[in-house]
C-alpha cells in the first residue's frame, strides 16, 4: 500500500472525478446561457418591432381613436412617470427604514415580525395589491386614480427595498458600527452615516430593481389609476401609464395599434433603463463601495 | 486614595508587603493623588447571557500612563476594555455590574455618546471607513457631531495626522479614499481617528495584531509618545509588547484580575505563581 494511492485515489477514479468536474461546468455554462436567452430574446424582439414604429409624435402626441393613423402614447410616458414617482416617494423611504429596522435592531420580536411581514408581501400577487389599494383609495374617493395608482406601486416596491437593503446592512462589518460608536457618534447617525452610507451602492441598486419591477406592472394599475386617453389634470384623476396602454392597443384588433404597442413596449424598456443610468449617475459613489 | 486593591483569588499565600501601592508611593510625582487617577473600577462584572465573563474587578488605572492588559485568550480583556466606554450596551443579553470612574465620575449611568467622546477606541483590525476619503475619516466623529467649518478642519487633519505620524505620507492625496491605504497607515489613520475628537483615555485592543513588525515599532512609538496628552489601556497578547510600551500591567485569567502592578515588576519579580508561568510563556 503506497500514501500515494490512497490520497489520489487510482487513475480511474481520477478519470471520473474529471469528468464530473467538466460536467458540472458544462451545466453551469448551460444555465448561463438560458437566463441570458430570454433578455437578448426581448431586446431583439421590442427593439425590431418597436423601432420602427418609432417617431416623434409617439412621445408628443395624445392616442389617436381608432381608425385615425399616427397619435402617441405622450400621456402614458408622463404618467407612467408620475406614478413611479408616487410609487418611489412611499417605496423607498418605507423600504429603506424598515430594512434599516430588521437589519440594525434584529432581535427584537417586531423587527422579526417585519421581516417575516415583507417575505409575505414579497409573495403576494401584484393583482391583490391592486384589490386593495382599491378597497382603501379607490372606494372611499369614489374614483379612480393616480393617487391610487401610486399607492399600489408603492406597496409593491416595499418588499424588494427592505430585503435588499436588509441584506446589505448585513454585509457592513460590526466594527465599523463600533468605530463610529466609539467616537461618540450616536446610534443613528451611525446607522444613516457610515452604516446606510457604507452599504449605498448595494441599496441602490435594490432601488433600481424595485423601481423596474413596478414600472411594468399593470395588475395593480387595472382598478387603481385605470388609464386614460387624454392629458391628465391631477394625481386625483384617473392617469394613463405605458403598461396599461400596451396592454389595451395589444389586445386590440387593430394593426396600426400592435405598431403601438410594441412601440409602448421599446420605450418602456428604455425608460427603466434611463432611470437607472440618470440614478447611477446621480449617487455615484466617490469611491466603490467596498462592502 | 492609592491603596491597590487587586484581588488575588488564586493565592492563599500573604499579600506580599511590597505591593503595588507601595511601589507607587516612591513614585516622584505623587501629590494629587486623586487627579493621577483616569479610571477607577470597583467590582467590575459583566455578564454575557447570564454566564459571567468579568468577575469583581478591581482597579486603577493612572493618568497619563500606559497600562497593558494581558492575559489567555477568552478570559476577558476585550469585555474589560469595551466596559470602560459603554460598549456592552450594544450586545443584547450583557449585563454590567459594579461601579466605572472615570476621572472620579461614575459612567455607568451617564449617557453612552458623551462617555465616548472622551474615551476612544482603536480597534484590532483597522477599520477605517470604506466610503470615506483620508480626510473624512480623520474629522468623521467632528463631522457627525456637527463640526463643518473647512479650514478649521483642514487644520484638525494635518494636526492630527501628524500627530499620528501618517501626514507626510498621506498630505498629497488626502482626497484618496482610506482604505487604498497599506494595513499599518489605516491604524494609524484610525489613531488620528480617534485623537481627532479629543478624548482623555484611549483604550486599545491589540491595535498591532494584525500589522507588520515595522508597522508594529512605528504604532508602539506611537504610544510611547501620547503618554504626555492621554492615558493608555492597550490589550497585547504580545509580552515584549507589554514590556516596551507600558508602565503598568494588569493580569486577567478565567475573567479574574490576577495581578496588576507596576510592569517592570510583573516581568521581573510578579508576585503570583500564575502570572510568572503565563508571562514566562508556559500556558496561554
Ligand atoms: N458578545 C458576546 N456574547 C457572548 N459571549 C461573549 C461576548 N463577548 C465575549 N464573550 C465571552 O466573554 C469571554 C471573554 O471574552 P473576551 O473577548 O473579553 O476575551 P479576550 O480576553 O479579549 O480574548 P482574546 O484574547 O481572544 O481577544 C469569552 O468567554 C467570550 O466567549
Ligand atoms: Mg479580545
Amino acid at each position: 500500500m503506497t500514501g500515494i494511492e490512497t490520497i489520489s485515489g487510482t487513475p480511474r477514479n481520477l478519470a471520473r472525478r474529471k469528468f464530473v468536474d467538466k460536467l458540472m461546468i458544462s451545466l453551469c455554462v448551460i444555465a448561463g446561457i438560458i437566463t441570458i436567452l430570454p433578455l437578448l430574446y426581448i431586446f431583439f424582439f421590442t427593439t425590431k418591432s418597436g423601432l420602427s414604429s418609432l417617431n416623434l409624435d409617439f412621445f408628443t402626441q395624445l392616442p389617436k381613436p381608432v381608425g385615425e393613423e399616427g397619435g402617441g402614447m405622450a400621456n402614458a410616458i408622463v404618467g407612467s412617470l408620475i406614478l413611479i414617482g408616487l410609487g418611489s416617494i412611499i417605496g423607498i423611504p418605507v423600504g429603506i427604514l424598515a430594512g434599516i429596522y430588521v437589519s440594525e435592531y434584529s432581535g427584537s420580536l417586531t423587527a422579526t415580525l417585519v421581516k417575516f411581514t415583507t417575505d409575505v408581501l414579497s409573495g403576494i400577487p401584484s393583482i391583490i395589491i391592486g384589490i386593495f389599494a382599491y378597497g382603501i383609495i379607490v372606494l372611499p374617493m369614489q374614483r379612480f386614480s393616480a393617487l391610487a395608482g401610486g399607492f399600489a406601486l408603492g406597496i409593491l416596491m416595499i418588499p424588494t427595498i427592505t430585503k435588499i437593503t436588509e441584506e446589505m446592512l448585513r454585509l457592513v462589518p460590526q466594527t465599523l458600527r463600533e468605530a463610529s460608536l466609539a467616537l461618540g457618534v450616536s446610534r443613528w447617525k451611525t446607522t444613516l452615516f457610515v452604516v446606510v452610507k457604507t452599504a449605498s451602492s448595494g441599496i441602490i441598486t435594490g432601488i433600481l430593481l424595485a423601481i423596474a419591477r413596478a414600472a411594468g406592472e399593470t395588475a395593480p394599475l387595472l382598478f387603481t389609476s385605470f388609464g386614460n386617453s387624454f392629458w391628465q389634470s391631477s394625481i386625483d384623476q384617473p392617469m394613463a401609464a405605458l403598461p396599461l396602454q400596451i396592454f389595451a392597443y395589444a389586445i386590440s384588433p387593430y394593426e396600426d395599434w400592435h405598431r403601438q404597442a410594441w412601440a409602448g413596449a421599446f420605450v418602456l424598456i428604455l425608460l427603466v433603463f434611463v432611470v437607472n443610468l440618470i440614478v447611477r449617475y446621480v449617487t455615484r459613489n466617490k469611491f466603490e463601495s467596498s462592502v | 486614595m492609592l491603596h491597590e486593591t487587586s484581588s488575588n483569588p488564586l493565592s492563599d499565600q500573604q499579600e506580599n508587603p511590597e505591593d503595588v501601592s507601595s511601589i507607587d508611593i516612591q513614585d516622584s510625582e505623587e501629590h494629587e493623588k486623586e487627579s493621577k487617577i483616569a479610571v477607577q473600577t470597583e467590582c467590575l462584572s459583566v455578564f454575557f447571557n447570564e454566564r459571567p465573563a468579568l468577575k469583581d474587578i478591581n482597579l486603577k488605572i493612572r493618568k497619563n500612563r500606559v497600562t497593558a492588559i494581558i492575559g489567555p485568550s477568552g478570559c476577558g480583556k476585550s469585555t474589560f476594555l469595551r466596559s470602560l466606554n459603554l460598549m456592552h450596551e450594544m450586545t443584547p443579553k450583557s449585563k454590567v455590574l459594579g461601579s466605572i470612574k472615570i476621572h472620579g465620575n461614575d459612567i455607568t449611568e451617564s449617557n453612552a455618546v458623551d462617555v465616548r467622546k472622551n474615551v476612544g477606541m482603536v480597534f484590532q483590525k483597522p477599520n477605517p471607513f470604506p466610503s470615506m476619503s483620508i480626510f473624512e475619516n480623520v474629522v468623521a466623529g467632528l463631522r457627525l457631531n456637527g463640526n463643518n467649518k473647512k479650514s478649521e478642519l483642514e487644520e484638525i487633519v494635518e494636526r492630527n495626522l501628524t500627530h499620528a505620524g501618517l501626514w507626510d505620507e498621506v498630505k498629497d492625496r488626502l482626497k484618496s479614499p482610506a482604505v487604498s491605504l497599506s494595513g499599518g497607515q489605516q491604524q494609524r489613520l484610525c489613531i488620528a481617528r480617534t485623537i481627532a475628537v479629543n478624548p482623555e483615555i484611549i483604550l486599545m485592543d491589540e491595535p498591532t495584531s494584525a500589522l507588520d513588525p515595522i508597522s508594529t515599532a512605528k504604532i508602539e512609538e506611537l504610544i510611547y509618545n501620547f503618554k504626555d496628552e492621554y492615558s493608555i489601556i492597550i490589550v497585547t497578547h504580545n509580552m515584549q509588547q507589554a514590556a516596551r510600551v507600558s508602565d503598568f500591567t494588569a493580569f486577567l485569567y478565567l475573567g479574574k484580575l490576577i495581578e496588576f502592578s507596576k510592569t517592570r515588576r510583573m516581568f521581573t519579580n510578579p508576585r503570583e505563581r500564575l502570572t510568572e508561568e503565563y508571562v514566562t510563556g508556559k500556558f496561554g
